[in-house]
């Protein structure tokens, strides 16, 4: 007779008759792995029969009954007999029940599509086709919902302006507060260190010149035309169109959504409006901080880097800018606000179900938010070119 | 000495000024379902938090199956957790994953398991928490609110606990999902010998599955047999199942 043990779960004697095993110990779900790998490695070696044993058996978890329930019948259906010494434990007839328990066998569900269809797909030329048109249809049913939360949101704007009520003033002030006054030290600290950027790189180059006194009009032009109001845009989007895609996606997740439009309150003008308003107002206010604060840095920058008093930066300021150039910065703002705010509410309403989806949309939001804000950009650039501004 | 399967010590939760527990004792014996009781704001969820670890409380012993989780690191924590199931009031499934995978998480945690065995395995907690099998492959949000309480069971029984925490395991629940769900309960306690621990409003549910029951009055608890807490002096306990709502079940399971 031969006595082995395998990982401290199991003892296996051999005998003329057959096998024996002991089932020692704990046999629960946190030592699964070693009940799997004693049972995996136990060589039945031709035994016509095998006897069970639990007597010093401590514990046992439907996690170690179901494994011990796998091993009897894959040794069962190999033709042995497998017996067990006294009852048979209670774990295994809930097994039984519990899978016996009339509802039908899981069945992994596939899409239904007619085999014919399946078929097609697998041609290469086909399944490209196949992808172009879906993609077609999606982005076309993409761009109807689009227009429709466009018109949505300029019925619920024209409404809401014939009365303050609608309006919501507290709403809108909290949005301006979260998203403007909030938002100040790090518009700030980007503009400075973008003059900074704008001023070293052109001074570099343009002393190759002898032009040093132009750094001062390409930061002036560089900060108030374009990069004042581009990156506090990129900035806000990255701030507030998340927020404002994660705020509402979340309430439509805990069906706040559905409680406003079950009171009666229109969502449109409780969420939405209030937010786009708010930015719009507050992102103008942004641009203008951070054109101070650019200037301010150029102007530091041409004091301590180039030598220049700043008497004649300040001169050298009023010569280069048209009446125009500040206008033609901040007129942008109120623009890019309006199509943050709304892509990142956008997003926000279109969350459903599952967080997964609340994460996908926020980072949707914000970038379609950066891409719709520089897309505009280029736009007013064109603009204004043939405007001769 | 042998310890109770759990075991609360003179607990002191406070929240700045507010006191919500100022030593609460309770203990919850091997195979029995101890029902937790309290009027809203009396920190039923404030204990549960203190008990699985969520919180620490300012003061108090708290033991797990002999061993007190308030002195313990965030490693030797995470052992004692693999060996208790929760369910949260709202169900608090994973609503990024389907049935399944959420009754998995667990397991992949804690456990080194075979892809094919894990799945037989949440498929049969699935269905002993009464599940049809083609919940499994079906996502939260587009489950039923009976169904999303079963599921969470699944999920809290994915590790063989012995030790089971329902936190108001009927709310939502129409009376005949609630009853049934309460046999569900008495049936997987007695064949899995789990001790279950519930908060509870339900008195259908106290008197039906409760061997004991503690209820939360004046920041401690009072704890007794379903008998003796009925007759217990104390005003909010005697309006509490003597009340209009509960007389009429008092009279109806005779006790």
């Amino acid at each position: 007779m031969k006595v082995a043990t395998h990982h401290g779960v199991l003892q296996v004697r051999r005998s003329d008759r057959g096998l024996e095993l002991e089932l020692i110990g704990e046999w629960r779900t946190l030592r699964f792995s070693e009940i799997d790998a004693a049972l995996a490695a136990l060589d039945l070696g031709g035994a016509r029969r095998v006897e069970i044993s639990t007597a010093r058996l401590e514990a046992l978890d439907l996690s170690g009954a179901w494994r011990l329930r796998e091993f009897i019948q894959t040794g069962r259906a190999a033709g042995v007999e497998i017996a067990f010494e006294g009852a048979p434990p209670d774990q295994l007839r809930l097994i039984d029940e519990t899978l016996k328990g009339a509802s039908p066998p899981c069945t992994q569900q596939h899409p239904r599509l007619h085999p014919g269809a399946l078929q097609d797909l697998e041609e290469p030329a086909i399944r490209s086709l196949a992808f172009l048109g879906r993609h077609a249809v999606l982005y076309g049913r993409d761009l109807v919902r689009d227009l429709a939360f466009l018109g949505r949101m300029t019925t619920t704007a024209v409404w809401g302006l014939t009365s303050v009520k609608r309006l919501r003033p507290i709403s809108i002030a909290r949005h301006v507060y979260d998203t403007g006054i909030t938002a100040m030290p790090i518009v700030a600290l980007i503009a400075f260190l973008i003059s900074v950027i704008v001023a070293y790189m052109s001074a570099q180059q343009l002393r190759n010149f002898g032009a040093v006194v132009f750094v001062v009009d390409l930061v002036t032009i560089g900060v108030l035309r374009e990069l004042g109001v581009l990156l506090t845009s990129i900035i806000v989007a990255g701030r507030s169109g998340s927020a404002f895609a994660a705020e509402i996606g979340s309430m439509q997740l805990n069906e706040e959504v559905d409680a406003l439009y079950a009171t009666g309150v229109d969502p449109f003008e409780a969420l939405v409006l209030p937010r786009v308003l708010g930015l719009v107002i507050a992102l103008p206010l942004l641009t203008v901080l951070a054109d101070i604060i650019g200037l301010t840095g150029g102007a530091l920058l041409c004091r301590f880097l180039l030598d220049m008093p700043l008497t004649q930066y300040i001169t050298r300021v009023q010569e280069s800018i048209q009446p125009t150039t500040f206008w033609v910065g901040v007129m942008k703002a109120p623009v890019f606000a309006m199509l943050i705010a709304m892509a990142g509410c956008y997003r926000g309403m279109q969350v459903r179900d599952s967080s997964r989806e609340l994460g996908r949309l926020t980072t949707l939001a914000v970038v379609q938010a950066i891409f719709l804000v520089i897309f505009a950009d280029a736009l007013f650039a064109v603009l204004f070119m043939e405007l001769d501004i | 000495m042998i310890y109770p399967m759990l075991e609360v010590i003179g607990l002191v939760n406070r929240f700045g000024t507010q006191v919500v527990h100022n030593g609460l004792n309770m203990e919850v014996r091997a195979d029995e379902v101890f029902g937790i009781v309290g009027g809203s704001g009396t920190g039923k969820s404030v204990l549960l938090r203190s008990i699985l670890g969520l919180q620490r409380p300012q003061a108090g012993i708290i033991r797990i199956d002999g061993r007190d989780i308030t002195k313990m690191t965030m490693s030797q924590l995470y052992e004692v957790k693999a060996r208790y199931g929760v369910t949260f009031q709202q169900g608090a499934l994973y609503s990024a994953l389907t049935v399944l995978e959420n009754v998995e998480l667990p397991m992949i945690e804690h456990v080194e398991m075979a892809p094919e065995a894990r799945d037989e395995l949440a498929m049969l907690k699935i269905r002993l928490a009464g599940l049809p099998a083609d919940a499994a492959k079906k996502y939260p949000s587009q489950l039923s609110g009976g169904m999303i309480k079963r599921a969470a069971l699944a999920r809290a029984l994915a590790l063989d606990p012995k030790l089971l925490f329902l936190d108001e395991p009927t709310s939502g629940l129409d009376p005949i999902s609630a009853s049934e769900f309460d046999e569900l309960i008495l049936y997987l306690q007695k064949e899995l010998r789990l001790t279950v621990v519930m908060i509870t409003h339900d008195l259908d549910t106290i008197f039906r599955t409760c061997n004991r029951v503690g209820v939360i009055v004046d920041h401690h608890m009072e704890v007794d047999t379903l008998e003796g807490i009925v007759n217990n002096p104390n005003p909010w306990i005697q309006s509490y199942f003597h009340g209009e709502r509960a007389r009429a079940r008092l009279e109806r399971h005779g006790t």
